[in-house]
């Protein structure tokens, strides 16, 4: 195996960018990854995107994407069609092949102009599912339910998480929901999805980011302190939601074991939680617990969640924190599909 | 930048989305046509609804047919919930509100997800006794079951209308349903800035201040350094054909006028970009690489693409291919 760090991380989110399209929403993002990530433009070696076409409705609407990062002479480059988080899986493979020494990875999104919570019923099986128009709030929420109910759980678990999103967002300039509030003002919040409130969902959000991975001796050249990556790789359950037990997330557990997550401390998890009990279904699986471990110290996805870049955004911010020396050790996690149907776990270290 | 062009736009599949539904979900959907809740064991024992044609543990194969196949239900417990205040109209099958809820139909091992008509939140719980309620007319779609009810202690599921199969009928081997989705897009500045010069009746490109190299209707980048185009600067409405085809298929859109017709790749001059336009003012077969042209515009502009209507030849020499040969 080689050794790939991520050398440079750049993010930006707002609720609704109702002035640039998504290729000039992008430019400012990528240009500053790469400036920071002091590699040259030309000498990165592979180039990944993540987005969806259906955000703006468009067929290969990615492509236009490619004209915010320069791509003549031709570049080497890919896509894929889910969180930016597994573009940065395909371009860390990229480089183990020996072929590249760097890689660009970027995702980015609209949520706004469309009905995003809708638009995600198109991802659900259509014989059975899409017929029904069920939202992806309400697929969270049968989540949530069944967790709650299998765990003795209550509202006021769901309403401790995201009170600590919002105070620990409160120094995340990339954060749209953020403040001094408690699980007690949460809970006095009507419920809008039971057993979901407003502060238990993700905030719509238009936004990107980008991650430079550089190998081995180019990563030490370029940072002072790279954040290395010890393990990586992502597990996919059953698509069905009464196939599986909604009440814990086993691609999880085993995403996060075959990635190394034990043993060793993590001193930090940024965890794509897009609904407050998916946290505590993912700290689980993984293992952590918020005494030892400062989960989320970004807000997490319940501050900002830039469909297809916020699982990219969670491996960012815990480089950004072994980088600048916060953090010794970390651990990021992605999800995709319905319910967390497919995970990424990838763990970081410095040295 | 404040007065950024927006859109409405609606994507939809007219008379929905068609989908074959191979033998072993068609059998679960004439099963539901039937009034009848299928399901199948599986080499575990368990007992899969809806059916897949795969093991959803092991991918073993699901055949469809066999005595592994089960009736389950059709009085079932639910297992999760929540509840749907405002119903989507033309989305949802209801138009009051209801609960989604994944119910595990007796007999079987694992849920279905489906609507539940209860009235309030307060009428459904995890482990609320529910039964389906039969459409009268069924098609073979999961919708043939309108919405699960509450069941009382000991009250009987109220049974499906007999389904009274035509001569000719078939099982079920495809389903189609309804797709729209809405959108308020933003055109971006730069495409904003095309747009409004269009109006005046000029074509906006840009360039970025490191490079020499204008893009007619530029999205706001240069899409080989990828530096944004901020630049702006007016290229003329004449130009060079630098690749074209002769149309021959009626109806490709709306706008396209009767076959046959030219669609062209035009070099603008000033412009280092090619500009797609329709060429007009000749006959077909004189359409030619290398070709001056120059555009038709509509008596009223618009800041659209409806004002520029076509492009038509100038009349003058051809170019050399030295100037085009770069934008093929």
């Amino acid at each position: 195996m080689r050794d790939v760090a991520v050398v440079s991380y750049a993010c930006s989110n707002v609720a609704r960018d109702a002035s640039h399209n998504e290729t000039e929403m992008i430019v400012p993002v990528l240009h500053e990854a790469i400036e920071k990530s002091g590699l040259a433009h030309d000498d990165i070696g592979f180039v990944c995107s993540g987005s969806l076409d259906y955000l703006q409705g468009g067929p290969f609407a990615f492509v236009a994407g490619l004209d915010a990062v320069g791509a003549w002479p031709p570049v080497r480059e890919s896509h894929v069609e889910m969180d930016a988080a597994w573009a940065l899986y395909e371009a860390w493979v990229a480089i183990q092949t020996g072929e590249v020494d760097s890689a660009l990875v970027y995702g980015f999104g609209k949520s706004s102009p469309g009905d995003l919570h809708e638009i995600m019923a198109l991802q659900l099986d259509p014989y059975y599912l899409l017929p029904l128009w069920p939202s992806m709030v309400d697929v969270a929420a049968l989540q949530a339910c069944a967790y709650l109910e299998a765990n003795d759980a209550t509202e006021r678990n769901l309403a401790e998480v995201s009170a600590r999103s919002q105070r620990n967002a409160r120094e995340n300039p990339n954060a749209l929901r953020k403040g001094d509030v408690t699980a007690e003002e949460i809970l006095q919040q009507p419920v809008t999805h039971r057993p979901l409130r407003d502060a238990d969902i993700f905030p719509i959000t238009d936004g990107s980011a980008a991650v430079v991975l550089a190998a081995g001796d180019v990563a030490r050249r370029v940072s002072k302190r790279p954040a290395w990556i010890r393990g990586i790789e992502h597990r996919m359950e059953a698509h069905g939601l009464g196939v599986r037990d909604l009440t814990r997330s086993e691609s999880t557990r085993a995403a996060g074991a075959a990635a190394g997550v034990a043993p060793g401390n993590v001193d930090v998890a940024e965890l794509h939680a897009q609904f407050s009990h998916e946290e505590l279904i993912l700290a689980e699986a993984l293992g952590l617990d918020g005494a030892t471990t400062n989960i989320n110290p970004s807000g997490g996805a319940l501050a900002a969640n830039a469909v297809m870049s916020a699982g990219l955004v969670r491996i960012g911010e815990v480089a950004r924190r072994i980088t600048n020396g916060e953090a010794d050790r970390g651990v990021a996690h992605a999800t995709s599909g319905p319910a967390l149907q497919q995970n990424l776990v990838c763990v970081m270290e410095g040295e | 930048m404040t007065d950024v062009f927006t859109a409405h736009h609606v994507i939809e599949y007219p008379g929905g989305y068609t989908r074959s539904v191979g033998p072993v979900i068609g059998r679960f959907l004439t099963g539901l046509r039937d009034g009848r809740l299928l399901a199948v064991r599986l080499d575990d024992g368990r007992v899969l609804v809806p059916p897949t044609e795969y093991d959803p543990t092991t991918s073993a194969a699901v055949a469809p047919d066999g005595d592994h196949w089960v009736e389950v239900g059709p009085r079932g417990t639910v297992q999760s919930f929540t509840w749907v205040s405002h119903p989507r109209p033309g989305k949802h099958l209801l138009d009051t509100p209801f609960a989604f809820a994944l119910i595990r139909p007796d007999g079987a091992d694992t849920a279905i997800l489906h609507v539940v008509d209860c009235g309030s939140a307060d009428a459904i719980r995890v482990g609320s006794r529910v039964a389906p309620r039969w459409r009268a007319e069924r098609t073979g779609s999961i919708t043939d079951i309108e919405a699960w009810t509450p069941l009382g202690d000991g009250e009987e599921p109220e049974p499906a209308t007999l389904h009274v199969p035509a001569e000719d009928e078939q099982p079920v081997t495809g389903i189609t349903v309804p797709i729209r989705l809405e959108y308020e897009l933003t055109a971006g500045i730069a495409t904003t800035r095309y747009l409004k010069g269009l109006g005046e009746g000029k074509i906006i490109g840009g360039r970025a201040p490191s490079s020499d190299e204008v893009y007619a209707a530029s999205r706001g980048t240069d899409p080989k350094s990828g530096e944004p185009t901020s630049v702006e600067v007016e290229v003329r409405d004449t130009g060079v054909i630098t690749t074209f085809c002769v149309v021959n298929v009626p109806g490709l859109s709306e706008l396209a006028p009767e076959i046959p017709y030219v669609s062209a790749q035009i070099l603008l001059d000033g412009a280092n970009n090619t500009f797609f336009g329709l060429i007009r003012g000749c006959p077909v077969d004189e359409v030619h690489m290398g070709q001056r042209v120059r555009a038709h515009w509509a008596d009223e502009l618009k800041p659209d693409h409806t004002s520029i209507q076509w492009f038509e030849p100038t009349g003058e020499p051809d170019a050399s291919y030295e100037i085009y040969k770069d934008y093929l």
